[in-house]
């Protein structure tokens, strides 16, 4: 296919992705009918991955301000927000999910890449990494190859890269089974003042490509990111790119060297739709234009045509706006680190993108109507709420009888892949390369990672358990901030503020935009509350199973990432029990209530039901309550209660040291809602002796509801005097469940 | 002692060394460029550091590009006339493909990258790095490595034992030898070296990584306290 060549009609627009309704604007846009290479650029930039178009009018509803930020979301690549002293922090989560499902290692490699691209690019030295990745049923031998695939990827790119992947989330549910959802999260620190914006100011000024060379790898990466997952799209794997971190690593010193020369105006790294994203974004943000020579453009391989070099993902580039007369100083940082580095272009004042091949013009097109919040297409889309909630709605906690040997039931639950530990997946993962990860001899709900330098300590977590939000997306999606912020407090910190990704089935379909206005509202709602302002992030739609019959949308994951503070990392909450004879005591109201538990749906086979219970104002109170009681110095341990519950919580905590637990409890709710359901709201913690009576009296001055559960107790698991037998049974089936299944 | 940091295009650990030299230690360090050859004033009562990382990628085959750098020439040159060489993981690796120490590392028994606490016997004492450790209790160390299965035949495993090379083998909790706690294959569970001269060290676990308070694990400053001390 030939730019010139290629007769431009409305066929080929919709091969490309557009409507018909968007091909006619784009020929109001440009009072003529496009060539095939402007078309190329339209076709991408109103891509639903580049331009939001189905999303953009709800995401302007979340909660955007906050005192700590200091960049909004949308203004820049990443959200920034002022942590003291100088120094703030950029963090934001991206998805790969397509690329994923049909080449696992190379598409969580790049997907890790892209979102440390993100952070850098605004000058800020990437400090830790988060993922949070969804998989199907484990004992589906694809899935085993997408589990290894994905996290070989990342360790591959996160390790080479040398930044600590620190945290994360694995969950397994068959309805991904086709379609994975791998999320990464990048999080850095700049000092204040010194960060670097994705503007193309000043006419006149150069334009630097500097990094890997152009290939015709990832050609249309953003439209394949923005269609349905299908039986054939492993045919699409030219769209997926490859990843190379030692260039990355290079590319990342080299960043941050060339910034300190004062000579660079404007940067942002190439993602999606390649050269044409962040020639147009960045034009259209400073109101100038572009001339580009695609000529000077150094490619991988040769003859490659105008929209092919345009829309290339080629992985580790940037383009840099570089001041007049200050060129050499760019060409001398990226000598030293061996990077290409060509002047392309140069800064104008058209308002327009201008792309030269041997000396013509081979595509003109305003920046403008192209970008996101400029002129690019935004829908409203009609939703509904499904018919499946009718019988969510239906369920009755009566209709599952409670078990009568507990102890056989705890055994069922405890070996589910959602609640075994991840260690076969974190120990393939550099959790602490730059030696600042605190949580490594100190586990705690949040990793923690100290700023060098200074006492204090950045607190990250990513959470979403998408059975709650499949349930109740309003609910489920506060609940997702609400347990994000209860893992940031339970680590000693202080909830900052958020990052997002909107996994989501086909925006197309009503149910499933049901499910994104409403998880949308619930985000809301709780950020509003807990003070934890939404800075940036992604949505990825079309994540479904599309098979001969049906079409299945995956569980609606709108992924958190949060961001905290700790201001002295010595005062960071561990999670594990310190020694026998401590007091444990459950703080928080339990309710009688086993909703879409891991229990009720992978023990009971119940896979309709509510989310579980939640009160938004109850869970803040709790909060502020619990925050209280960490400062005070008093507990041993902090440990959240969420999947799997009260029982597998207090597991938990007591394997760490190899110690156990002797508690008994009276009350009116079931026993298997009290050990097995995920009611929020709640943690456990341990006390020493000579600290329980203070500690007790601030409960009662907080109003605190409370459980007194019982000790901990070497070599004992015992409820209610049955003994649960010993631990290190427990420990083995936890420890090895996930190797077992995977090596 | 003065200290200087090598960084290789792909180092990652170089910051974590400069940091744990310069700001835990207290000690004169420097940052030694892979293109340079000169060794900015260290003598030989100074010692160079190989961090880890995957320098040049760790393409072809780890270490294997790193020792062609012309600063490797100035490491060679300065291991020649006595002065100390002590790489860790990635520098291991490059100490062991540039011949200044023997045996070579493949890659781990389980094909898998791990990261993780792992126990170390202190084999000898006999060495600038050990001679303040104590043999009889283990030390909790972190490895992350994808390549750091020790290899040498028996003719040189023979030396190794015969010339006391061994400073550091895989161990349980109580300091005993055991296949179980072999995290990656290695020969004899060798995790850490040195060569004859006894100037040259190598060494796949990370001691940096367990230097600081708020690691919370100080079992690594130990041998780096020991080398200041020369």
């Amino acid at each position: 296919m030939n730019s010139v060549e290629t007769k431009v009609t409305v066929e080929i627009a919709q091969k490309l992705g557009l409507t018909s309704e968007e091909f006619d604007k784009i020929i109001d846009i440009m009072g003529r009918v496009p060539n095939f290479t402007e078309l190329s650029i339209f076709s991408v930039m109103w891509s639903e991955h580049c331009s939001y178009k189905n999303s953009i009018h709800w995401l302007k509803t979340l909660p955007k301000k906050g005192e700590h930020l200091l960049v909004e979301a949308g203004d820049e690549n990443a959200g920034l927000i002022d942590i003291g002293d100088g120094m703030a922090c950029a963090f934001k989560i991206e998805s790969h999910n397509h690329p994923s499902a049909i080449e696992p290692f190379q598409g969580a490699a790049t997907g890790v890449g892209g979102i440390h691209r993100d952070i850098f690019t605004m000058g800020a030295r990437p400090i830790a990494s988060l993922n949070s990745l969804r998989f199907g049923d484990l004992d589906n031998p694809h899935t085993k190859k997408l589990v290894k695939g994905v996290v070989k990827g990342i360790s591959h790119y996160g390790n080479c890269f040398g930044v600590p992947t620190v945290g994360g989330e694995v969950f397994f549910d068959k309805v991904y089974n086709q379609n994975i959802l791998v999320n990464a999260m990048s999080v850095g620190i700049v000092k204040v003042g010194e960060t670097v914006s994705a503007s193309a100011d000043g006419p006149g000024n150069p334009v630097f490509i500097v990094g890997s060379a152009t290939g015709k790898d990832g050609i249309h990466g953003a439209t394949f990111a923005s269609a349905d997952l299908t039986e054939n799209s492993a045919d699409d794997l030219p769209a997926v790119q490859v990843g190379d971190p030692f260039q990355e690593k290079l590319l990342l010193e080299a960043t941050l060297e060339v910034i300190k020369t004062n000579a660079v105006v404007g940067m942002q790294d190439m993602g999606a739709a390649g050269i044409t994203c962040s020639t147009s974004e960045m034009s259209a943000k400073s109101k100038t234009g572009m001339r580009i020579d695609l000529d000077k453009v150094p490619t991988r391989q040769k003859n490659m045509l105008s929209w092919e070099i345009l829309l290339s993902e080629s992985q580790e580039r940037m383009l840099i706006v570089c001041k007049k007369g200050q060129e050499q100083k760019i060409l001398d940082v990226f000598d030293k680190w061996d990077l290409e580095c060509e002047e392309i272009g140069v800064v104008t004042d058209t308002g327009f993108i201008e792309f030269i091949e041997k000396g013509e013009i081979v595509a003109k097109v305003p920046a403008d109507p192209l970008v996101l919040g400029g002129g690019a297409p935004v829908y409203i889309r009609e939703y509904e709420e499904p018919a499946y909630i009718a019988k969510v709605k239906d369920f009755d906690i009566d209709t599952v009888k409670e078990p009568n040997d507990l102890v056989a039931t705890a055994k069922e639950l405890w070996k589910l892949p959602n609640l075994v530990s991840k260690r076969w997946v974190y120990e393939q993962y550099d959790s602490m390369v730059r030696t600042n990860t605190v949580t490594t001899n100190r586990p705690s709900d949040a990793a923690i990672t100290r700023i060098k330098g200074s006492i204090k300590a950045i607190v990250m977590t990513t959470d979403c358990n998408p059975a709650y939000v499949h349930a109740d997306p309003f609910t489920g999606t506060m609940i997702a901030v609400a347990e994000a912020a209860r893992n940031i407090v339970c680590s000693g910190g202080e909830p900052a503020a958020i990052t997002n990704c909107l996994n989501f089935g086909n925006p197309y379909d009503k149910g499933v935009y049901w499910q994104f206005v409403n998880a949308i509202k619930g985000m809301t709602a709780a950020c509003e509350k807990f003070k934890t302002p939404v800075t940036g992030g992604n949505v990825s739609f079309y994540n479904q199973s599309v098979s001969k019959d049906k079409t299945e949308p995956v569980f609606p994951t709108p992924t958190i990432g949060m961001v905290g503070m700790i201001e002295d990392y010595r005062k960071s909450m561990t999670l594990d029990f310190k020694k026998s004879g401590d007091k444990i005591y459950l703080l928080g109201k339990t309710r009688n209530d086993i909703n879409a538990s891991e229990y009720l749906r992978n023990v009971c086979g119940v896979s309709l039901s509510p989310a579980p219970y939640f009160d938004l104002e109850e869970s803040f109170v709790f909060l502020e309550n619990l925050g209280k009681v960490i400062a005070s110095g008093l507990v041993e341990s902090a440990h959240d209660i969420s999947d799997g519950g009260l029982f597998t919580n207090l597991l938990e905590s007591a394997m760490v040291n190899n110690l156990g637990f002797d508690i008994a409890f009276e009350n009116n709710i079931r026993k298997d809602a009290f050990l097995f359901g995920e009611s929020q709201s709640r943690a456990v913690i341990s006390v020493s002796k000579e600290n329980e009576a203070q500690f007790m009296e601030l409960l009662s001055q907080l109003n605190f509801d409370f459980t007194a559960l019982g000790i901990v107790k070497e070599n004992t698991i015992k409820i209610n005097n049955i003994d649960f037998g010993k631990l290190s049974s427990w420990k083995t089936v936890y420890e090895n469940t996930l190797g077992e299944q995977l090596d | 002692m003065k200290f200087g940091v090598v960084v290789f295009p792909g180092s990652n650990c170089d910051h974590d060394m400069y940091h744990v030299f310069s700001e835990v230690l207290g000690q004169e360090t420097v940052e030694l460029w892979h293109k340079d050859t000169d060794l900015k004033g260290l003598t030989k009562d100074d010692c160079i550091i190989i961090p880890g990382g995957f320098s040049y990628g760790d393409y072809l085959r780890s270490g294997a590009i790193a020792k062609l750098s012309p600063i490797m020439k100035s490491v060679s040159e300065h291991a020649a006339k006595g002065g100390y060489v002590f790489g860790i993981c990635n520098g291991f690796q490059i100490l062991c493909e540039a011949g200044l120490l023997p045996g070579v590392l493949l890659q781990n028994a389980g094909q898998k990258f791990i990261c993780k606490n792992i126990y170390l016997k202190t084999t000898t004492k006999n060495s600038v790095l050990t001679q303040k450790l104590d043999t009889n209790t283990s030390i909790k160390i972190p490895i992350a490595h994808a390549d750091g299965r020790y290899y040498i035949d028996d003719a040189g495993l023979e030396n190794l034992v015969k010339n006391d090379q061994i400073i550091f083998q895989y161990a349980t909790e109580g300091n005993e030898l055991s296949n179980d706690v072999n995290p990656n294959g290695s020969v004899s569970n060798i995790a850490g070296i040195c060569n004859k001269g006894r100037n040259v060290f190598g060494m796949m676990p990370h001691p940096e990584r367990a230097s600081e308070d708020v690691h919370g694990n100080l079992d690594g400053l130990g041998m780096l306290e020991s080398l200041v001390l020369g």
